[in-house]
């Protein structure tokens, strides 16, 4: 398949995730519709990578792996104290930080 | 045959998204993440990102998602669906109008993205990519990897390590019990406290607060 | 040593005094620090004498000189120079000053012993001698305002000397209201001069004008430019707050809340002539605008007429004696605005004797009632205090203009001056001879009332040799009780009879009074018109052209209406002493009127001091509040209130909302560039 296809399905993943983390509640599912919008990133990287057939966007792709198991341990993270807390584990609960 | 591969794979991969958006049980969510995953390791083998696409399966569906199911399985989370009305009073937006705000701003992003990403004029798009020449160190193989990794992106490669780093002691800090470092009164220490002993005359210590 | 140089020195000593004073404040022990300022102002007047001896070396045509410390400020085509000028009209002036105050520092020195403020009060006298001295010794129009003011700032310094007085600080406010009110006419006068001559020195000024710099030809009938009559004008203003004429008047009977030798220095002898003195300088700008010479001989005979009328219903003995004041020096101002230079400042000099005398002597009567002032219970104090009453006869028949004391020649000089203008001016000669009846009456009433009659129980005290003292001092105005700690008079009253400063200085002013007019007596000497000829060169109205049939009737008829006077104000409250009771019935208005000070006070409380109250009010209420609190500073935050209000309402803390807004950011970008491409 061309390469235009990876990228379609790149487009359709990151829009689903998008919708995904505006509209769920819990925030551990939040968090995986997080991942799931980096997952559409790393697909078009690697299509891109393909078309040109430098390894820039596999390197690339691997960081922003890095950077998304980082990004989900200190997210799990903050969430086990709160749920040790007995905060409500819910994103509209969890509102402080306001102007 | 690799078009049917790659139906299978992106089927998937979509299937998989869906799920995740729209289950209602955290668990099924992180399942359905696990076989998004999974397809689309698949679709990076069809790109010829060998590597990536083990690492993508070891490490993220293997190692990450392993971790995502423990705290799903310790913190649980109450399994509700994107319809559910919102508890409180003066809450937040109303569900129906954030599912309906929420899915008309998606869609507005991914035609957008759609967009852009087709109608761009790069010629390869259309393409199947560049010459792909196997060997032991060809395009996508782990030798090829290492090698940019360690010439052209070394400066990335470092900082992502010390990223992993930090990463690793926030998680320790966020996570530990009360009832680590604590001094006389029970007011926990923090590092800082360490520099500047009590007594010192901040201001923090003048409204009754401890350093930390 | 040059003449000029005396003239510094003049300058110097009462700075010196004042500092020394001043700055000692600790350490100078008992009445040293009296002793000090008194010394200080003698020697001042050993200069003064000293510049008057070798002024007398130049030729007649060069007495005027001008001494320049420094250039003070030569910019926008303004010279302001530290100058003074030494010619005889200051030499008079500076030794009549010197003279006088070194006699009432020594009188001070008995009179303000035992109060707590001794030594600030020497200071604040030399500091108004040196203003005065500075005033009349200034060479340009600069160090006359400042002069000006200086004085000003001291007579409100000693005028609330006792501080902790309500109504001494209210009258020490007033005058430093109204004086301030002269200031800024003597300022505004001084522009309008300036614009034409560009000079602030004075001879080069008097030079300019004369030399066409206000737009006419130098003939003495030619009708003056608006602004030079405008600059007069208003030098006039300052010379009327500053001399307390009508209607700048009011502050000067409530300025006897200060010490007497106070009252006697600056309300008598001295500052209340700085506006004569000033009009006398300015005479050839004042020759250049006869409508200006015109305003000012009117106030004068006006004032003089008014100020006799209260003078004869007033009850307290140094009120008596501050309209007195005022009325004389109405005719010293109709006297100088008329041409009667030499006359005007001869009735200065003379008046500075007798009224300085007058004072000291109600200073003592006053020490022998224990602080207490009024006429209505004072009597018969003939037998206790025989040299306080001889000196309050010798100033009151000098006052009263009786032949030879000093006071008729010098009077009716200016009246013969008045009269010979001829046409309306003759009204004015009326009224000069009117007042001079007047002040007979009012002098002798208040001498009459307070050492005739049947003793009081305070004259009898004395006659037998006790002092008295009030219990508990108090008010004499308002009879409120005080202490005598520092801010209010002290426990000791002096008088003349125990005291031998007093009795030395009223001695000496009793000479004067008596001997001073034999230097000026008419077609005999003229000692005092040639001493001061040099200053009046180019003077058109200097010259005495005297008609001799007027001179011998004013004369007489002076003399005459002294010794009615006299007579009348004997009957009425020595011979019968009831009448003074029933002629108050017969014109019970009239009375009103006079006790009510003409209700000047009422009518400029009216006039000014409401509805500048009212403006304040409306400033603060109004305008401060609701305009610029309210609208301005309160719009202005609350604006900038609703407007952070309405962005703090985007961080509502809901972390979907956030993440909406960021892709609610991401496609309008994304959507912008692609329309871009």
């Amino acid at each position: 398949m061309s390469i235009g296809w990876y990228l379609a399905v790149s487009a359709i993943v990151f829009s689903l995730g998008a919708f995904g983390v505006i509209t769920r509640r819990n925030p551990l599912v939040l968090l995986l519709c997080l991942e799931l919008m980096l997952n559409g990133g790393n697909l078009a990287l690697i299509a891109f990578s393909r078309m040109w057939g430098n390894g820039d966007g596999q390197i690339l792709a691997l960081i922003v792996m890095t950077v998304a198991a980082c990004e989900v341990c200190i997210g799990l993270g903050m969430i086990v104290a709160i749920h040790r807390r007995r905060l409500p584990v819910d994103v509209d609960e969890l509102r402080e930080l306001q102007g | 045959m690799s078009s049917v591969l790659f139906f299978i794979a992106a089927i998937g991969a979509l299937a998989g998204a869906v799920g995740v958006v729209t289950l209602r049980n955290p668990f099924y969510c992180v399942l359905a993440l696990v076989i998004h995953l999974i397809a689309l390791a698949l679709l990076f083998l069809l790109l010829r990102s060998e590597f990536v696409a083990a690492v993508q399966v070891v490490v993220y569906a293997g190692a990450v998602m392993v971790l995502y199911v423990f705290v799903v399985a310790y913190v649980g989370g109450d399994g509700e669906s994107i319809g559910e009305r919102l508890r409180g009073a003066g809450a937040g937006p109303s569900a129906g109008g954030l599912r309906l705000g929420g899915a008309i701003l998606a869609a507005a992003v991914g035609i957008e993205l759609l967009i852009a990403l087709l109608g761009t004029g790069l010629a390869g798009v259309g393409g199947h990519g560049a010459g792909y020449v196997p060997g032991p160190q060809a395009y996508g193989t782990p030798a090829y990897i290492g090698k940019l990794l360690l010439t052209r992106f070394l400066l990335a490669f470092e900082v992502a390590s010390f990223l992993l780093l930090i990463g690793a002691v926030g998680a320790v800090v966020l996570a530990r019990r009360r009832g680590g470092l604590e001094d006389a009164d029970g007011q926990p220490i923090t590092p800082l406290e360490l520099l500047r002993p009590r007594g010192t005359g901040t201001t923090a210590e003048s409204v009754g607060r401890h350093l930390g | 040593m040059s003449t000029t140089t005396y003239g510094w020195l003049v300058l110097a000593f009462p700075l010196a005094g004042m500092l020394a004073t001043g700055l000692g404040f600790r350490v100078l022990p008992g009445r040293s620090a009296g002793w000090l300022g008194t010394l200080a102002i003698f020697l001042s007047f050993l200069a003064a004498i000293g510049a008057l001896l070798s002024l007398q070396h130049h030729g007649p045509e060069h007495r005027q000189l001008v001494s320049s410390l420094w250039n003070y400020a030569s910019t926008a085509g303004i010279d302001a120079q530290l100058s003074i000028l030494v010619d005889p009209l200051s030499v008079f002036m500076i030794l009549t000053v010197t003279g006088v105050s070194t006699l009432i520092h020594l009188y001070s020195i008995s009179y303000m012993e035992g109060d707590e403020g001794f030594v600030r009060y020497f200071s604040y006298l030399n500091f108004f001698v040196f203003s005065m001295l500075l005033l009349v010794l200034a060479g340009n129009f600069l160090l006359l305002i400042v002069g000006w003011a200086f004085v000003g700032a001291a007579s409100y310094l000693l005028i609330s000397f006792w501080y902790r007085r309500t109504t001494a600080t209210r009258a020490g406010i007033k005058a430093f209201v109204i004086n301030v009110v002269g200031d800024v006419g003597l300022v505004l006068g001084t522009y309008f001069i300036f614009k034409h001559t560009h000079t602030l020195d004075l001879l080069r000024s008097f030079h300019a004008a004369g030399a066409g710099a206000f737009g006419h030809g130098s003939n003495a009938a030619a009708t003056g430019d608006g602004d030079l009559t405008a600059g007069c004008i208003l030098l006039l203003v300052g010379a009327f707050a500053k001399s307390a004429q009508i209607p700048l008047h009011t502050w000067l009977p409530d300025a006897m809340e200060g010490p007497t030798p106070v009252s006697s220095l600056i309300h008598a002898a001295t500052m209340v002539t700085a506006g004569v003195y000033l009009i006398a300088r300015m005479h050839p700008l004042f020759e250049l605008a006869p409508a200006a010479r015109d305003v000012g001989a009117i106030v004068g005979a006006l004032t003089l007429f008014v100020a006799g009328t209260i003078g004869l219903a007033q009850t307290d003995i140094k009120r008596v004696i501050a309209y007195s004041t005022m009325s004389q020096i109405g005719y010293m101002i109709m006297g100088v605005s008329v041409g009667a230079y030499a006359a005007g400042l001869f009735h200065l000099m003379t008046h500075a004797f007798f009224k300085a005398l007058l004072f000291m002597a109600a200073g003592s009567i006053i020490g022998a009632m224990g602080g207490e002032q009024s006429l209505n219970r004072m009597g018969g104090f003939r037998r206790a205090m025989p040299f306080t009453y001889g000196c309050f006869i010798i100033g009151g028949l000098a006052l009263s203009g009786i032949p030879p004391f000093s006071g008729f020649f010098s009077k009716d000089e200016i009246l013969l001056v008045t009269g010979e203008e001829g046409g309306w001016h003759w009204a004015l000669y009326v009224i000069g001879y009117i007042g001079a009846f007047l002040t007979a009456i009012y002098t002798f009433r208040m001498i009459f009332r307070a050492f005739h009659g049947e003793p009081v129980p305070e004259a009898r005290e004395l006659e037998a040799g006790h002092l008295h003292h009030a219990e508990h001092p108090s008010n004499p105005a308002t009879g409120e009780l005080e202490d005598t700690g520092v801010g209010f008079p002290g426990p000791i009253h002096a008088i003349a009879e125990r005291a031998l400063p007093m009795r030395i200085a009223m001695g000496l002013l009793a000479l004067g009074a008596v001997g001073a007019g034999l230097v000026q007596i008419p077609k005999v000497d003229f000692v005092i018109d040639d001493f001061l000829r040099p200053s009046f060169a180019g003077s058109k109205l200097y010259e005495p052209h005297t008609k001799n049939g007027l001179l011998a009737f004013g004369l007489i008829l002076g003399t005459v209406i002294g010794l009615a006077g006299i007579a009348l104000a004997y009957r009425v409250w020595v011979a019968r002493p009831g009448t003074a009771e029933s002629i108050r019935n017969r014109v019970r208005p009239l009375y009103e009127l006079f006790v009510n000070k003409w209700y000047f006070d009422e009518l400029i409380d009216a006039l000014v001091v409401r509805p500048v109250a009212l403006a304040g009010d409306f400033a603060r209420d109004v305008f401060e509040r609701r305009v610029i609190d309210e609208t301005i500073v309160g719009g202005t935050t609350g604006i900038v209130r609703a407007g952070s209000a309405a962005v703090r309402a985007v961080q509502s803390g809901f972390v979907r909302y956030y993440a909406a807004l960021l892709l609610v950011g991401v496609a309008g970008t994304g959507f912008y560039f692609l329309l871009q491409s």
